[in-house]
């Protein structure tokens, strides 16, 4: 009995934390919207699995209606935080922030995960720590994988299936980008620009030639880069699973990192950390001082996705669009397209290289299913989602996929290779960049 | 939740487990629908996941006595899928999504009721043929649900609504026996017009296991215009007076003061402030001459009967452009405060100054903010109350504005509702529109097909 009115009491205090979302919440106008392009109800039709379901659920826990917060919780954690409900809807419901927020209310109540707390609060918030776990990791990886696709470069792991699964992953690399190249702080040349550069982490351990492809790119058109040494993630993994604690502590480390340098632009290759820096640290300000707030509000504008800085900044001369050649298509990374409106600059660059010619996959923009850990804790949902994604890119018969998110060219390996396709998957950036 | 385990049981046998729902955050999504009304959580959710299993699933339900709501995509705006009270069961019907046929030669589709309408139209599009009914739901609203509804759209005054494409269908009854109607023949006179009683019926009568549509020629050529008006009146004036040239546009769309005001704000499109209304008016057809005669003919009608100016677009981008005002009224209204009542009174369309005259005197009344776009060719407006569902205070006043709204459309010989449907929202004003006999004829017929009154009871005639 005692125990029960406990647990009421505990879950009143989260319904009363929960009000602090109601004004996002109450815009929802329960149209339905969403369900025409969200991924997730696209596979299970689940209302439960759409933005309208879950912010219904979010009002009735806010407003003690249900007493199930678990539940609750384990349908919030069923979203690829892809933003496509958010930029399809017609009242304009911010329903990324409302998720974000409400994943680290409830999280926050019900505490972290055991294993979470060990990856965010033990690793990644000391990004030194987590290297070196990595490398070791690295070096020891050809003991247990074995190679599952030599044109994509996958591998698969039987002893690692407990934690991969059946996946096809691209091994860590021999030498991450940071070991090649641990700081940089060249001056502007001829272009007068000077960027700080962001590799992201995805791009560090996996793939280690796409942060290269973007130096090789920056000096050839006289861009100077500065590049700040133990960069931090950007923070979205930790406040996907609503761990506000370690996010706010990277988004802290990174933002005086960088803010101690000088520059035009902040570039990443990575739209997940572009998106979250632009769109969703300036979102989140509360844990941070005036001084933090006002750094983060300068990243904001500083910050671009570099097929966009090449196209409208840099302006670089691109050969004519040509019907022949081998074949490229195109898939839209969610946080590019829909957080950062970024869908024309890849296709210019794409559509200028020698040798190529641009075929369009039908629905290039429908989100590849990765959604960053929700691949790792829903992992079933994310191929079937993947599935679609790899159909549609077979359908156009091309020699190679691109797309301008390290964490798309991960998912999208894993479903060419489990099926058996022979098709690279590059980011644009290393095209553009075996082009100079 | 007071479904006994062992009814439970028998539906995931007859479903299988993964298509029956108990959990309490699943049922609790299928407690609404986007009408702006108080949810009810159904005390069971089943999914079949085929023809048959609908059926197996309606027989169990009614030989248990459970109120039954056919759900599709939960789009409606009238209540028509919010559960019933005490055990009540929801039936969803998106996993009967097959496009069964499509027939070239003869001019029709069969379809399982789950299949998304704008998905529908696509594929027939690809077939080069046509399905006009295009409601604003359609990115997810189901067949099955429009025809339930009827649902309306832009295209209602040239190609009609969705009974009007409804051929024929397959039902199951209440005892779970599939009954026939209709064929995929343009005449049939065999039996009674059922299909037509089921287009509108809003799950009360029976539920649909399969539905032929017909489908006819694309149109060859289209062309759009805009014109503003400094006077209402004039609008309406064009709108007779294109009807009266015999001209039949397939959009005719208005927007009235308020409207324009906020899809400017929103948009920054340059839409004219000063303007007490705009048309949106597009013309098709079979000839590229034909049209290109009707724009010319359309635009001077415009002109004479006062329309400040007039634009047309040269081409599909300028189209587009023009287009935008339309699609942004909704995302526009809905943006301006918390909660959006989107209503749908109906009057004859030469009655549309007098309704938007009187709407705009309630808003005044009721001190409301309240913003009128909709189908002039048809009459159908939808005038949209902006507020904000937590003041108490103002949704009272909310309610008294939607009330008189009816009391006028009544008045001027409309109806209550164009497209939207009765569902919980208007059922309790169904006997002002029409009178008690016609109540209880219509209680009499659900009586004979559903005697013990289980199919959405609550729903469209009390």
């Amino acid at each position: 009995m005692s125990e029960q009115t406990n647990s009421l009491r505990n879950v009143r205090q989260l319904a009363s934390m929960l009000h602090e979302l109601d004004d996002m919440l109450v815009s929802c106008m329960r149209c339905g919207i969403c369900q025409s392009v969200c991924p997730i109800y696209g596979a299970t039709m689940r209302e439960a699995d759409v933005a309208r379901g879950k912010i219904a659920l979010l009002e009735n826990l806010a407003n003690s209606m249900i007493a199930d917060a678990e539940g609750v919780n384990a349908k919030l954690n069923r979203c690829l935080l892809c933003g496509s409900c958010q930029k399809n809807c017609p009242s304009g419901v911010n329903s990324l922030d409302i998720f974000l927020r409400a994943r680290g209310i409830v999280t926050g109540y019900m505490g972290l995960s055991p294993v979470k707390k060990i990856i965010f609060r033990g690793l990644l918030v000391r990004p030194g720590l987590f290297n070196i776990f990595l490398e070791i990791s690295g070096k020891f990886q050809g003991l247990f994988l074995k190679d599952a696709n030599t044109t994509l470069g996958t591998s698969c792991s039987s002893l690692l299936r407990p934690v991969v699964g059946d996946r096809h992953f691209p091994a860590l690399a021999k030498e991450p980008f940071h070991a090649q190249l641990s700081s940089l702080d060249t001056p502007a040349g001829a272009s007068g620009l000077r960027i700080a550069f962001f590799p992201g982490c995805v791009s560090d351990k996996l793939f280690p030639n796409v942060p290269a492809a973007m130096l090789t790119v920056m000096q050839k058109h006289e861009v100077g880069v500065y590049m700040p040494p133990d960069q931090g993630c950007c923070g979205i993994p930790a406040l996907a699973s609503g761990d506000r604690k370690t996010y706010d502590a990277l988004v802290r480390r990174n933002v005086e990192l960088f803010c101690a340098g000088s520059f035009d632009y902040l570039i990443t290759p990575c739209a997940t950390c572009a998106a979250t820096i632009k769109e969703i640290w300036p979102k989140l300000l509360e844990g941070h001082s005036e001084k933090i707030r006002e750094k983060i509000g300068l990243l904001q504008k500083k910050t671009i996705d570099v097929s966009a800085f090449l196209v409208d900044v840099l302006k670089v001369p691109l050969p004519a669009s040509s019907r022949e050649g081998k074949r490229i298509t195109y898939h839209d990374a969610c946080h590019l397209k829909k957080s950062l409106g970024v869908s024309e600059q890849p296709r210019v660059l794409l559509n200028g290289l020698p040798g190529w010619q641009l075929v369009e996959m039908p629905e290039a923009d429908r989100c590849c299913g990765c959604g960053g850990s929700f691949s790792l804790f829903h992992y079933d949902l994310s191929s079937q989602i993947g599935q679609r994604k790899r159909d549609n890119i077979v359908s156009v018969r091309p020699d190679a996929v691109a797309t301008g998110c390290p964490a798309c060219m991960m998912q999208i390996m894993d479903m060419l290779s489990h099926n058996n396709d022979h098709i690279p998957v590059k980011h644009v950036i290393e095209l553009y960049a075996e082009t100079l | 939740m007071a479904i006994s385990s062992a009814l439970i049981k028998e539906f995931s046998v007859i479903c299988g487990k993964e298509n029956v729902l108990t959990e309490e955050v699943d049922r609790m999504s299928y407690s609404y629908d986007a009408a702006v009304l108080t949810p009810v959580v159904p005390a069971l959710v089943v999914s079949p996941p085929a023809q048959e299993e609908l059926g197996k699933t309606v027989k169990l339900a009614y030989d248990n006595d459970l109120p039954i709501t056919i759900r599709g995509s939960g789009t409606n705006l009238s209540g028509g899928v919010i559960p019933e009270q005490g055990d009540g069961l929801v039936i969803l019907t998106n996993k009967l999504n097959r496009i069964l046929e499509i027939n070239k030669e003869d001019l029709y589709a069969v379809v399982e009721p789950g299949v998304i309408t704008a998905q529908f139209a696509a594929v027939v599009a690809g077939h080069g043929l046509f399905y006009p009914p295009d409601p604003g739901s359609q990115a997810v609203s189901t067949l099955g649900g429009n025809v339930a509804m009827n649902a309306g759209g832009l295209r209602g005054l040239k190609y009609g609504v969705t009974k009007d494409y409804v051929m024929g269908m397959e039902i199951f009854d209440y005892r779970g026996e599939l009954v026939k109607t209709g064929s995929r023949t343009v005449k049939c006179v065999t039996g009674y017009n059922m299909a037509g009683l089921m287009s509108c019926s809003e799950g009360t009568l029976g539920i649909f296991s399969n539905i032929i549509f017909k489908l006819v020629p694309p149109p060859k050529a289209s062309k759009a215009m805009m014109a503003v008006y400094a006077d209402i009146n004039k609008a309406s004036e064009t709108v007779a007076g294109i009807i009266a040239a015999h001209i039949v546009p397939c959009t005719l769309e208005i927007l009235d003061q308020n409207c324009i005001k906020h899809v400017e704000a929103y948009t920054k499109a340059g839409m004219p402030l000063e303007a007490a209304a705009i048309l949106l008016i597009e013309v098709d057809g079979g000839h590229a001459q034909m049209v290109e005669e009707d724009t010319v003919n359309v635009i001077e009608i415009c002109k004479k009967c006062g329309a400040t100016d007039v634009r047309i677009a040269r081409n599909a981008e300028e189209k587009n452009t023009l287009w935008e005002a339309r699609r942004n009224a909704l995302p526009a209204l809905a943006r301006a405060k918390p909660t959006t009542v989107l209503e749908d009174a109906t009057v004859p369309r030469s009655k549309i100054p007098a309704m938007v005259a009187a709407v705009n005197e309630i808003a005044k009344k009721y001190a409301l903010d309240i913003g009128t776009f909709g189908h002039a060719g048809d009459g159908n407006l939808h005038p949209t109350i902006l507020c904000d569902r937590r003041n108490k205070e103002e949704f009272h006043r909310v309610e008294a504005a939607v009330d008189e709204i009816f009391d006028v459309a009544l008045k001027l010989q409309g109806t209550l509702s164009g497209e939207h449907g009765i569902g919980m929202a208007k059922a309790k004003w169904m006997e002002k529109e029409t009178n008690r006999a016609t109540i209880e004829f219509s209680k009499n017929l659900r009586r004979a097909l559903d005697p013990k009154y289980l199919f959405n009871a609550g729903k469209k005639v009390l």
